[in-house]
């Protein structure tokens, strides 16, 4: 953990607040009042067995889903069952677990949509996109980021796997956020593409806040600040890498048996 | 009195028929994310053939013949049309169906003219079943409602108490799933397809009688049918049958009814001179506004609620 | 995107204009010149459709709702000139008829974008019928049955234009046909332009970049609907007279196939549709009383096995024309047109004689005389149709087989 997390851990500085958050589908209670402060700039995965309800809650804080009672905050700004894209507009951004980008538009045409609200262009349709630029720049910027340079002219829909999560990861940075949400983003991944994602992942939330969702165990403990354990919709623990490993409850009721 | 029971059984038997209409269309909607645009057409379709074989032998054998050749064109294009367009995505679905409905008419115009035709209601349904008051209500109208009420009741036990029902309402919600349980989802599609046309040629054969049969019916029914559909919500039987009995007594209800604002204010005492520019509009009556009020009901809706009714699936 | 952009389009776009301007002198007789009108109308209704269709993914029936109202305002307003009420040139009426569709799309579009997709195609529907209903009863504003009659020489002569000659009023439509289509050009290249494309293909991700899909849905609309009034205008400028069916379902279908048959997914798809649909229901109608009918099934075809319209079937090709490979598949296409003319040629015979059987025996078909009590008659178109779909079946083999042998060389030169 870096030592500017543990000042704002300890300062109090909150990024994203759940306060005994709630969701059911019917009777089905999926989401089992799930209460989680994290602070500014950590990076914290959220791990789980399937099922858990782990997408869930990303979907209940990017405001996909509505809530069935609880609060989420923001920065201290509620932001409970907000409609999507102004949740977006506030500073947070999220990654699909199925990649989901623009299909017919170029890997530079996908990163640029996802710049243009945040540079204020909005609805405007006397401005030329392509003469715009601060658009092009940052949406430079994002694509060498992602080391799409080469590849940016190509239709996203016919990338590689690992290009489309790496585009994924792209446009989800590109709206300029201060709070990422990763829905599984090594998925599917080889070791050596794993790896390369694991390091454009901590190089692209520099300075941000991360929320992860994660099965990959080598991941999370290579990233995390901290991690919380989800288990049948509520957390079960939350701490340290080392913490959580050593943690009884966890080690019964997800890791197994002793496991290292 | 007399006026408001006779309208109410009018719109009864008018809003069976709707339903009749509007359940098979939800039903391939739910099941297949299609909405049918031609589904009115096969309406027409039925009331042309019903005409057509019962002019060889007789109406009682056309009224279940009809439907089944009716039906089976369902399935054809089904098969040879929308499963060919499915792959270009619900658009394309639409648009195809939207075609469809073009051909339909032309071909009609085609074999039948353009004028109407000459289907009468059988000689045998041809009387007064009673009289309310100082009107004479036809026994074909109970006739219609029986047949209707009947078909509802058997597709409702089909769906819920058959094997194939189960089949088919599991399809509605997974597809994929029923499919790797082994039944043969594309057939299911079909029969479901077909047998939704079929409905929609049931009632024509028996509305086609009642009211008009000319090649422009299908049009004039099919927007109706839409708006009961949104209404009561896409996806939704329950929806579609209440949403069907409400436009259908607006629309008997604000034909029959002949004032006008003009005639309101004037009960108050309140007149509006011919020379006035407003007199135009104040003299507007119900019945003259009666062809707009179903869409502007859709629009209501549409402003406060909408899912519609009780809407239940976004397309 | 590139510098370079500026220069070529300029000259794209002059060069349009110069062939617009030269037209006419191609033109031999008064009939051509008003098709030419009546295209360059259709040209900016089916691209202004396509803006919802093609662009934002928004299937509706109802877009002649715009035209119609932005034709019946500018019939008010030109009539007002006549009256001396007002004083507005007619050179600029299409932007009366343009603010009108633009306003009807801004309050229609509130409650209609506000669902996409299908329960988007039967609302648009609905909100058609309702204004096409309308119109036979507010008659003061659409003139009931009769609709409304304007003159175009109202206002009188305008630098010496007074657009009572059928050449005037083409250069008029001609000149707003190509601000219309630099307009619209223009639009999709910006950023609402690029999220509409967006939100056509994946609404969801498009929240997430932190647009409301349905508010670009609802700009998109009440642009569409100022471009489809100006068209509405020059209608009414040209035809001097708007009834109901202007803004009817009919005309709200016909734009849908224009703009279909065209080809949405390019931007001048609905070019070559207008062009293409308009010519032939001029020329068809007088042929045939089946025109309708085999537009019906020319739209079907072109759903079933290229979607992509006329346009796709151009840019399908042009792989091969680049690496010319284009002498490969001639032979193959010689052989399907060929079979296609005699399977055609059965069906439309047939089609003919169903249609005009009815009155008498004797009938004229191809400016032949058949006599339909003959069965032989019957036979003839019969077996040439079917016939013809079997010989059409096989020489589509060869077309294929074409495009498989051609295909390796097309992906090894790059071109693919």
């Amino acid at each position: 953990m870096s030592a500017a997390t543990e000042t704002a851990m300890a300062s109090g500085r909150v990024s994203l607040s759940l306060q005994d958050v709630r969701k059911s589908f019917g009777r089905t209670e999926i989401i089992n009042g799930v209460s989680l402060d994290i602070a500014n700039g950590e990076r914290h995965a959220v791990i789980g067995p399937n099922g858990a309800g782990k997408s869930t809650l990303f979907n209940l804080i990017s405001g996909r889903f509505h809530v069935s009672s609880g609060r989420i905050e923001l920065r201290g700004e509620d932001i409970t069952n907000l409609e999507p894209h102004v949740i977006n507009r506030k500073g947070l951004s999220r990654s699909f677990q199925i990649t989901n980008i623009f299909p017919r538009m170029t890997v530079y045409e996908n990163v640029r949509c996802a710049v243009l609200w945040s540079l204020g262009y909005k609805y405007s349709f006397w401005n030329r996109v392509g003469g715009l630029r601060d658009a092009a720049q940052r949406t430079d910027e994002v694509v060498e980021l992602i080391g799409m340079q080469e590849r940016r002219e190509r239709l996203a829909g016919v990338l590689t796997y690992a290009e489309q999560r790496a585009l994924e990861i792209g446009v989800t940075i590109a709206t300029g956020p201060d709070v990422v949400l990763l829905d599984e983003p090594t998925a599917g991944m080889s070791h050596s593409e794993t790896d390369e994602a694991v390091e454009l992942i901590r190089k692209v939330t520099t300075g941000k806040t991360l929320i992860m969702v994660e099965h990959d165990m080598g991941v999370v403990f290579d990233l995390a600040d901290r991690i919380s354990v989800l288990v049948y919709g509520e957390v079960i623990a939350t701490g340290t890498p080392e913490q959580i490993r050593g943690n009884k409850a966890v080690q019964e009721a997800y890791l197994g048996t002793e496991q290292d | 009195m007399e006026f408001f029971l006779v309208t109410l059984l009018n719109s009864l038997s008018y809003g069976l028929l709707l339903f009749m209409l509007s359940s098979g269309l939800t039903l391939i909607f739910s099941m297949m994310g299609v909405l049918n645009f031609a589904h009115a057409s096969f309406y027409m379709l039925g009331a042309y053939l019903a005409y057509q074989t019962g002019a060889y032998i007789g109406f009682w054998p056309a009224l279940f013949i009809a439907p089944i050749l009716v039906g089976m064109l369902g399935a054809i294009t089904e098969r040879y049309g929308l499963r060919t367009v499915h792959k270009f995505g619900h658009v394309a679905e639409l648009l195809f169906t939207f075609g469809l409905a073009y051909v339909i008419e032309e071909v009609v115009h085609l074999i039948w003219g353009r004028a109407p035709v000459d289907y009468r209601v059988p000689e045998a349904l041809d009387f007064t079943l009673f009289t309310l008051f100082t009107t004479q209500y036809p026994a074909y109208r109970a006739f219609m409602m029986l047949i209707s009420v009947g078909m509802l009741i058997s597709l409702f036990l089909l769906l819920t108490r058959t094997r194939v029902g189960m089949v088919v309402q599991a399809s509605l919600t997974h597809p994929d799933m029923v499919e790797s349980l082994g039944h043969n989802v594309p057939r299911v599609f079909m029969m479901v397809f077909a047998g939704g046309c079929a409905l929609a040629g049931l009632a024509g054969v028996l509305g086609g009688n009642m009211f008009i049969t000319e090649p422009g019916m299908a049009f004039a029914v099919g927007s109706i049918v839409f708006v009961v559909v949104v209404f009561g919500g896409m996806g939704s039987l329950a929806g579609a049958f209440v949403a069907s009995l409400i436009i259908g007594s607006l629309q008997t209800f604000s034909v029959a009814l002949d004032f006008s604002m003009l005639s309101l204010l004037g009960a108050v005492g309140v007149s509006v001179s011919e020379e006035s520019n407003w007199y135009g509009l104040w003299s507007i009556t119900l019945s003259q506004t009666a062809p707009v009020l179903p869409y502007l009901l859709m629009v209501l809706m549409l402003i406060i609620r909408p899912r519609g009714l009780m809407g239940t699936r976004e397309s | 995107m590139k510098p370079v952009f500026h220069k070529s389009r300029l000259i794209f776009w002059g060069a349009v204009a110069i062939v617009f301007l030269l037209l006419p002198y191609g033109f031999s007789g008064g009939f051509a010149l008003s098709m030419a009108s009546q295209m360059g109308i259709a040209i900016i209704f089916a691209l202004s459709y396509n803006m919802l269709l093609g662009q934002t993914g928004l299937l509706s029936f109802g877009h002649a709702v715009y035209f119609g109202l932005g034709a019946f305002m500018t019939a008010h307003a030109i009539n007002w000139v006549g009256d001396g009420r007002i004083w507005w040139p007619i050179t600029f009426m299409p932007l009366v008829g343009g603010l009108t569709g633009m306003l009807f799309g801004l309050v229609l579009g509130f409650v209609t974008t506000r669902r996409a997709g299908t329960p988007f195609a039967m609302i648009s529907l609905g909100i058609a019928e309702m204004v096409a209903a309308s119109a036979l009863m507010f008659t003061t504003f659409f003139g009931g049955e009769g609709g409304i009659a304007t003159d175009r020489t109202f206002g009188g002569e305008l630098f010496g234009i007074s657009y009572g000659p059928q050449i005037e009023v083409f250069y008029l439509i001609a000149g707003w046909c190509l601000v219309g289509m630099i307009g619209m050009f223009a639009i999709t290249q910006t950023p609402l332009g690029r999220m509409a494309n967006a939100v056509r293909d994946n609404p969801e991700r498009a929240k997430f970049v932190g647009y409301n899909p349905t508010r670009v849905r609802w700009l998109m609309m009440t642009l569409a609907g100022f471009f489809a009034g100006m068209a509405g205008s020059l209608a009414t400028i040209n035809y001097e007279i708007v009834t109901a069916e202007t803004l009817g379902l009919v005309a709200s279908g016909n734009v849908v196939l224009m703009a279909f048959i065209g080809g949405i997914g390019h931007f001048w798809g609905p070019i070559v549709g207008a062009v293409f649909v308009t010519y032939l229901q001029s020329a068809l109608s007088t042929y045939t009383q089946a025109w309708l009918l085999y537009f019906g099934l020319l739209f079907l075809i072109i759903i079933l096995f290229s979607p992509g319209g006329m346009a796709n079937l151009v840019t399908l090709h042009k792989p091969a024309l680049r690496a010319h490979l284009m002498k490969r598949l001639l032979p193959s296409y010689a052989l399907a047109a060929a079979t296609g003319a005699l399977m055609l040629t059965g069906f439309v015979a047939l089609i003919e004689l169903l249609y005009s059987h009815g009155g008498g025996d004797l009938v004229s078909l191809f400016g032949l005389e058949v006599d339909t009590s003959s069965t032989l008659t019957w036979i003839v178109p019969v077996a040439l149709f079917v016939v013809g779909i079997a010989l059409f079946r096989w020489a589509l083999k060869f077309v294929r087989r074409a495009w498989d042998e051609i295909t390796p060389q097309l992906q090894a030169s790059g071109v693919v």
